[in-house]
């Protein structure tokens, strides 16, 4: 059965919040209505939004380490929300394991934000109706966008290529691949609610360079032709080539 | 958790209309027992049942105040087969509906009192366990995933609707007073140490999430430097009380003197000197304790998602 999923490389964010405004851009503007974006340029902005960047400092100074951690709807397999919603507006597709708000359902209760150990759904101060990521089901499957659009908004933004999309039950799927080869982990694992999204860990990363690899017995500079200009007193095959 | 008002007062006052209304149908049921002597006229249970139906029907019009949408709150029967919410939202008129056929038998000297009672009496035990598995059910809510959540809201609410049969008995009925005050001293007694128990198990809580498993790294010092957001989100919003640890626990020594301690001294005197306006006193006491012990049952709770908005918890 298909779960679809994000894969976030930690590895190579580097937090520049192009996912979170991408993300912020498709979703206010498409048929499932706005996103509320309050006091945009005045004290105290606030708004909603599917997904967002948080900043971590991990280590004491001088030995940190930098951790930008984008943050958005898990998918759960198992999701504590879907259970608790009186009204059936939160559900799990069957189909691709997308988890949904039907918008038009929702009471506004707010029960199933907490039930959520994760805080990705946000009451949205407007519409009064839960929100969360979408995974971008209405871009995924639009035929109206060319083939290699057919991707979540944040994913097609990210420059980094640290948001991998994909089946995460599908073994040979690019997504499956980076968790399996990657060590990719999940949120929070001790609630059991077995996170579809995963994220892959910051990795060492070590110079390994010989002496070898600096002086190159096959410069390719040489290879290519460009030598250095030999001296006049240098004897060569061709005499006349010397001066 | 940010505690709403809405929910406070639909918690408190159901709880006291469920309680008056199991007092009720408990001297019915006691008098057809032959276990005690004392059976006021139809007036009594009649008056009585409006009472608890007013309270009920008070928390389910402040029910609504905490919907977004609430327009669409018929929609909330839907999921009664996994949601605890929604069963609620069905056991609570039927609760009202068979409190007013309770209140019309007794008007009309129908000899269907005591059945529709009982089914009352089960309805509002139900109403107990389903407001109380709301909270009880969410499991990372550590402070609330337990048993004791489901008990107390069950001996909270019975103590004040005992309190409030009470006032109404030495009023209405005193033949039934003493029997009355001494269950609802009884009861806030029981409610103090079932609250205890919760108040001393949310204290010794540690907390399975941490920082670590929230983010995934494994390393013991690791501080928050952006939430994402300048000017705060729902979530800043909707998951801290954003009051200090003093007023927290001024809030928890205010409601244990207010929702039981003083309760049962205004009972006992109440019933000593069979004063009326004492017993009165005693519910209008325990209910602003109880105001004050629904609003630090939600301030307590912590959510783990507060673990992703450091500055805020």
């Amino acid at each position: 059965m298909t779960q679809l999923a994000l894969v976030i490389d930690l590895n190579v964010c580097v937090g520049c919040q192009a996912c979170v405004t991408s993300c912020k851009s498709w979703n206010t503007s498409g048929t499932a209505g706005s996103l509320a974006d309050l006091n945009p340029y005045d004290e105290d902005p606030t708004g909603t939004f599917f997904n967002r960047v948080q900043t971590f400092e991990v280590g004491s100074y001088p030995n940190t380490e930098t951790v930008h951690f984008p943050k958005s709807c898990l998918h759960c397999e198992d999701p504590p929300c879907v259970p608790v919603c009186p009204t059936g507006a939160s559900y799990k597709r069957a189909e691709d394991g997308i988890v949904l708000v039907d918008y038009d359902k929702c009471i506004g209760c707010k029960y199933c934000s907490w039930a959520c150990p994760y805080g990705v759904r946000e009451l949205d101060p407007e519409r009064k109706e839960m929100t969360k990521c979408t995974l971008c089901v209405d871009r995924i499957y639009n035929e109206a966008l060319p083939e290699r659009d057919r991707k979540p908004a944040c994913v097609l933004a990210c420059p980094t290529s640290a948001r991998i999309f994909g089946d995460v039950h599908d073994p040979d799927s690019v997504a499956s691949k980076a968790i399996r080869e990657r060590g990719g982990y999940q949120l929070m694992p001790e609630w059991g609610t077995e996170p579809s999204n995963h994220y892959l860990p910051r990795r060492k990363t070590e110079m390994t360079i010989r002496p070898d690899e600096i002086v190159r017995t096959d410069n390719p500079l040489k290879v290519d032709g460009l030598k250095p200009m030999p001296d006049a007193s240098t004897p060569a095959l061709d005499d006349a080539a010397s001066w | 958790m940010n505690p709403a008002f809405s929910v406070i007062l639909l918690t408190t006052l159901t709880g006291a209309g469920q309680g008056l209304f199991l007092a009720l149908f408990g001297s019915e049921l006691a008098h057809a027992l032959k276990l005690s002597a004392p059976m006021p006229g139809h007036d009594f249970y009649v008056l009585g049942a409006l009472i608890s139906l007013a309270l009920s029907g008070a928390g389910l019009v402040a029910s609504f105040f905490h919907l977004g949408r609430p327009e669409r709150a018929w929609r909330s029967a839907a999921m009664w087969r996994t949601s605890w919410l929604s069963r609620e939202v069905i056991v609570l008129p039927a609760f009202m509906a068979t409190t007013a056929l309770y209140a019309l038998s007794h008007a009309m000297s129908w000899p269907i009192t005591l059945a529709t009672g009982a089914i009352g009496a089960a309805l509002a035990l139900a109403l107990f366990v389903c407001t109380g598995m709301i909270y009880a059910c969410l499991k990372f809510l550590q402070e609330w995933a337990s048993p004791l959540t489901v008990i107390n809201y069950l001996v909270l609410g019975c103590a004040s609707g005992l309190t409030l049969a009470s006032a109404y008995a030495a009023l209405s009925a005193a033949e039934l007073m003493t029997m009355m005050t001494s269950l609802a001293i009884a009861l806030t007694v029981l409610g103090l140490a079932t609250r205890s128990a919760s108040l001393l198990r949310n204290a010794r809580l540690r907390p399975r999430s941490s920082l670590q498993t929230a983010i995934g790294v494994h390393h013991p010092r690791i501080a928050q430097r952006s939430q994402g957001l300048m000017g705060g989100s729902f979530n800043t919003r909707e998951f801290f009380h954003h009051r200090t640890l003093q007023f927290l626990r001024s809030v928890k020594w205010t409601f244990l003197l207010l929702a039981f301690v003083l309760p049962v001294l205004l009972l006992a005197a109440g019933a000593m000197t069979a004063s009326p306006p004492l017993l009165w006193l005693a519910f209008a006491v325990q209910y602003v304790g109880l105001l004050a012990e629904r609003w630090y049952f939600f301030a307590q709770a912590n959510h783990p998602q507060n673990l992703y908005y450091q500055t805020i918890s």
